[in-house]
């Protein structure tokens, strides 16, 4: 079997029974990353010297017969929104881009601890601003399954080095969809978790009350596994969570008998055809498996882009003031575009005589489509809706219509409102062109649940995965 | 100027440094004085990237036990609010404040008008907040530069806002120092406003005499950093605006600075520049919530404040108004004149307060120390006490003693021999008492005989022998008792 095509399970067992050293592993996926970064663009940052370091002590560590643990020696990329010790974090900004952090954001002292091995820092929208990675100051992350589609965003770099086969997984981040959809272009598995399950500490703020840390994988299965790592309560981070979390591997196998299915029927209204195909099927695969299938109203579903980007923007307006060109590096003036626009949206929505118009309604809002997941959530376990309303796009069709960019993430938003964790599934492919070994252009679901139900959501996807197995279908490079 | 035809409206804003181990948001300590610049700083007080606030739960309890000393509802649900401005000695390019939910409201406190009467003092609210790094202004190879220091960045404030119930300079002073003694009592900051721990805004506008409504307008003074200051600033603000208002004109909305060197309040900024800070909820911090018991818990660690002192002090100990006044200002003080009579068990509580105002606070204000900063126990005073009345030392002798006590810290027994000052022990007094009645056996005999009168005569002979160490008073006990036995 390649090395590129392991999943973090078989990787794991491979180094466990020592079939395999780390360091032959993590060198090859470095070179990838290497010889793939001209074309695609998803690393800012490629930290060989201190992977391959570390890829030699964990394999010491092993002949020594220490227990590591599953995580011990995987390949991973880490959006560079994380503060990494020692290595450039720039935010995919050029405000940032010789900043060098002195600390560990928790989940990469985590994932250390675990003996990952980070081989580089992803490319993403400046600041997280995008839904395409188009807004990356330091240019495109393109799409392997179409590299003139643009590979969905933020965490634009962070799916492409997992689809790309350059990593075995990767960090990202949620503020409105901005791990779902990436991983829903690509092929792969995103998880936004639910908010306060993760550390956001040390993580580079977009929008504090929104933004959730999750990550991108090939299989439900290995992205179980990384939630193991950093799920829990951090001191450091008042707004995680003290309840305990769960062993999301054990009973991955559960299955789904008796699972109550709800299809908000909001979000089926006005989406592309094929795709809607392409989610309905799965749903029958789920309810072949002994789910059951209701149809439920979210009715405040409409109001979410423009509750989000009343919030989103007020509080990037403020956590961006940091960046005054006093400490850090570079001034204002390398703000890009959209980092600008949203400075101004934010700022204009919490000013004297517009914030009761502005924020504070758009946090009442807010309230009011958590609660309608809330009611849903009384009569059925898990909703299922789509992504995104289409597949990937072409580069450059929306660079220059920010509503029309801003609507990507209609199906994403409510649930960063509502604080609630979704899990974006692969769920098929459609047609891109007529040449006969293009495998076509991804599509993926959401499987969003109750605060804190991540196992519930691994389980629903772990099922739907063993019957699709889409993973297996690698993008064509 | 024109006396009563205006009456000045006066209402204090006072940041206080809180007292607290480490930082509002952080586990750096808030220790900063003379420490190495940015020497006590982190991620989170520094503001990188990424970095989030950690709520000081100690902080929190601070201004609650201030609000309850001030009389304050403290309220059981509250937040933090992010204050946005750009200054370079703001780490974070906003300040975590608090806005509609201060932990504290609606207080007041008493301080006393011209005729000695209460006047009460309503208190709007106080609420925590962080302070801000501070910038230094210098020349570095010829190039003028400005320094960031943010050892300060992150140390707890509180913000007392008072209504605008004062009319003088005096009035606003005496405020201040109240509330001073009162977080001074409470043991919650040094609040010294020469070390910037404790600083004063006031607001002033001048209306009518005899008008109840507030002016239309008001000037907010800043850069004050002593209570005379203070009352320079507003004394000067009174007449400046009296002037503009019998010109027929309203001042300008403003805020200025106090310009210790040409003794004026200057223009800093105008109303059209005033700040819009975009107040929103800190979305990194969880809100609060506080039940009655934890707030019941809190008062029962409310130490004696300064008005039940005050009247305790006059009952316990007999003193009049003006000596508690001057004894209960400073809680160490207090404390030391408290221990001290425990010390002394005779019941000598005005003498103990004679040489503390006399001796002791004479002596603090010319070296303009705090009794904090001695050494000075309150033990010894009470022994220098008893060295006087036992006869051994003379008065003149113990204030000479007393001075290297309060130098020293020495104890008043080892610094008459330190010094070879002239003292009888007790059983040499005796024995020259003894002496004095068998060399005057006439007199003794007369005394007996019931010709008291004698005694002064007694008593004038021990004085000789004595050298004046033993005084009339002490001599004629110590006669009495021998002649009685």
């Amino acid at each position: 079997m390649i090395i590129h095509n392991y999943t973090i399970q078989e990787a794991s067992k491979l180094i466990a029974k020592r079939k395999i050293k780390v360091y032959e592993i993590v060198k090859a996926y470095i070179d990838k990353a290497k010889k793939l970064n001209h074309q695609f663009n998803s690393f800012l940052t490629i930290s060989e010297e201190t992977a391959l370091m570390k890829a030699k002590k964990v394999d010491q560590l092993i002949a020594d017969h220490q227990k590591l643990g599953p995580l011990a020696g995987i390949s991973l990329a880490v959006k560079d929104l994380f503060s990494t010790k020692g290595i450039r974090t720039t935010a995919g900004s050029r405000v940032l881009e010789n900043y060098v952090p002195v600390y560990d954001a928790t989940v990469i002292s985590r994932l250390n601890n675990a003996y990952t091995i980070t081989i580089g820092k992803t490319n993403l929208d400046a600041w997280g601003h995008g839904a395409s990675g188009e807004n990356s100051d330091f240019g495109l992350t393109k799409n392997p399954y179409d590299p003139s589609r643009v590979s969905g965003g933020s965490s634009s770099g962070s799916a492409v080095a997992v689809a790309t086969g350059a990593s075995l997984a990767a960090t990202g981040t949620d503020t409105g969809g901005s791990i779902r959809l990436p991983s829903t272009f690509c092929n792969l598995v995103g998880l936004k978790p639910t908010y306060g399950r993760v550390s956001r500490y040390g993580v580079i703020s977009m929008a504090s009350s929104l933004d959730t840390m999750g990550h991108i994988t090939k299989t439900v299965f290995d992205n179980a596994l990384v939630l193991n790592v950093t799920a829990g309560f951090d001191f450091f981070d008042s707004t995680t969570s003290q309840k305990p979390t769960d062993d999301y591997v054990s009973d991955i196998d559960k299955g789904v008998k008796g699972l109550k299915i709800g299809i908000p029927r909001e979000y089926f209204q006005s989406l592309n055809s094929e795709i809607k195909g392409k989610i309905l099927s799965a749903v029958k695969i789920l309810e072949k498996f002994g789910a059951k299938v209701i149809d439920v109203s979210l009715p405040h579903t409409e109001y979410g882009v423009a509750v989000y980007y009343v919030i989103q923007t007020s509080e990037v307006s403020s956590n961006l003031a940091r960046y005054d060109g006093i400490r850090f590096g570079f001034d204002r003036s390398k703000f890009g575009a959209e980092a600008k626009r949203r400075i101004i949206l934010g700022t204009f929505a919490l000013s004297a005589g517009y914030y009761d118009a502005f924020y504070l309604k758009a946090m009442k809002v807010r309230r009011l489509i958590r609660g309608d997941f809330l009611n849903a959530f009384k009569k059925i376990d898990v909703l299922i809706c789509p992504v995104s309303p289409t597949p990937a796009f072409k580069i450059g069709e929306k660079k220059n219509d920010p509503i029309s960019m801003y609507l990507s993430d209609i199906f994403t938003v409510n649930a960063n409102l509502a604080g609630i964790p979704s899990l974006a599934v692969p769920c098929g492919f459609v047609k891109n062109s007529n040449n006969g070994s293009d495998p076509g252009l991804p599509v993926g679901m959401q499987i969003i649940g109750p605060d804190f139900s991540e196992k519930m959501l691994y389980q629903v996807g772990f099922a739907y995965e063993q019957e699709t197995k889409w993973y297996l279908k690698s993008p064509k490079i | 100027m024109n006396l009563r035809k205006y009456e000045a409206v006066i209402g204090l804003e006072i940041h206080i440094e809180l007292k607290t181990n480490s930082k509002m948001f952080c586990q750096c300590s808030a220790e900063y004085f003379g420490a190495r610049p940015n020497s006590h700083t982190c991620p989170i007080c520094l503001g990188l990237p990424g970095a989030l606030p950690k709520a000081n739960v100690e902080s929190i309890k601070l201004v609650q036990k201030l609000g309850l000393a001030l009389n304050c509802n403290i309220q059981l649900s509250n937040k933090f609010d992010r204050k946005n401005y750009f200054y370079p000695d703001l780490a974070k390019g906003f300040q975590i404040s608090q806005y509609d939910q201060p932990l504290t409201s609606n207080g007041f406190i008493y301080i006393k008008n011209q005729v000695e009467q209460p006047k009460k003092i309503n208190i709007t609210r106080a609420h925590l907040e962080e302070d801000t790094g501070k910038l230094t202004h210098a020349t570095i190879n010829n190039r003028s530069v400005t320094l960031i220091d943010f050892n300060r960045s992150g140390v707890p404030l509180v913000e007392i806002v008072s209504e605008p119930d004062m009319h003088s300079s005096d009035e606003a002073r005496d405020y201040a120092q109240k509330l001073q003694q009162i977080v001074r009592y409470l043991g919650i900051s040094d609040a010294d406003m020469e070390k910037g721990s404790m600083r004063i805004e006031p607001n002033v506008s001048l209306r009518n005499a005899g008008d109840k409504i507030l002016p239309l307008y008001k000037i907010e003074l800043k850069n004050i950093n002593s209570f005379k200051f203070a009352q320079a600033a507003i004394e000067y603000e009174i007449e400046r605006q009296t002037i503009i208002l019998d010109s027929g004109k309203i001042p300008q909305q403003e805020t200025r600075g106090w310009n210790e060197v040409k003794k004026q309040t200057v223009s800093q900024r105008s109303k059209e520049l005033a700040h819009d800070y975009r107040y929103f909820p800190e979305p990194d911090l969880v809100p609060m919530q506080f039940d009655k018991i934890f707030i019941s818990k809190l008062k029962t660690k409310i130490p004696e404040l300064p008005a039940e002192k005050i009247k305790r002090f006059q009952k316990q100990y007999g003193l009049s108004a003006y000596d508690v006044d001057i004894i209960t200002n400073d809680v160490d003080i207090a404390n030391f004149f408290e221990q001290a009579n425990i010390a002394y068990k005779k019941n000598t509580p005005k003498k103990i307060a004679n040489w503390i105002i006399g001796e002791l606070l004479r002596r603090l204000a010319q070296s303009n120390q705090k009794i904090s900063q001695l050494d000075i126990l309150p033990a010894s005073l009470a022994e220098l006490l008893y060295l006087i009345d036992s006869g051994e030392i003379t008065n003149s002798s113990a204030k000479e003693i007393f001075n290297q006590m309060i130098k020293t810290g020495n104890t008043p027994k080892n610094l008459l021999k330190l010094m070879k000052i002239k003292s009888i022990s007790p059983d040499e007094l005796d024995l020259l008492v003894s002496k004095v009645l068998l060399a005057n056996q006439q007199a003794v005999k007369d005394y007996k005989a019931g010709k008291t009168a004698s005694i002064g005569f007694l008593i004038g002979q021990l004085h000789k022998k004595t050298q004046g160490q033993a005084s009339p008073h002490l001599a004629k006990e110590l006669i009495l008792k021998k002649l009685n036995k």
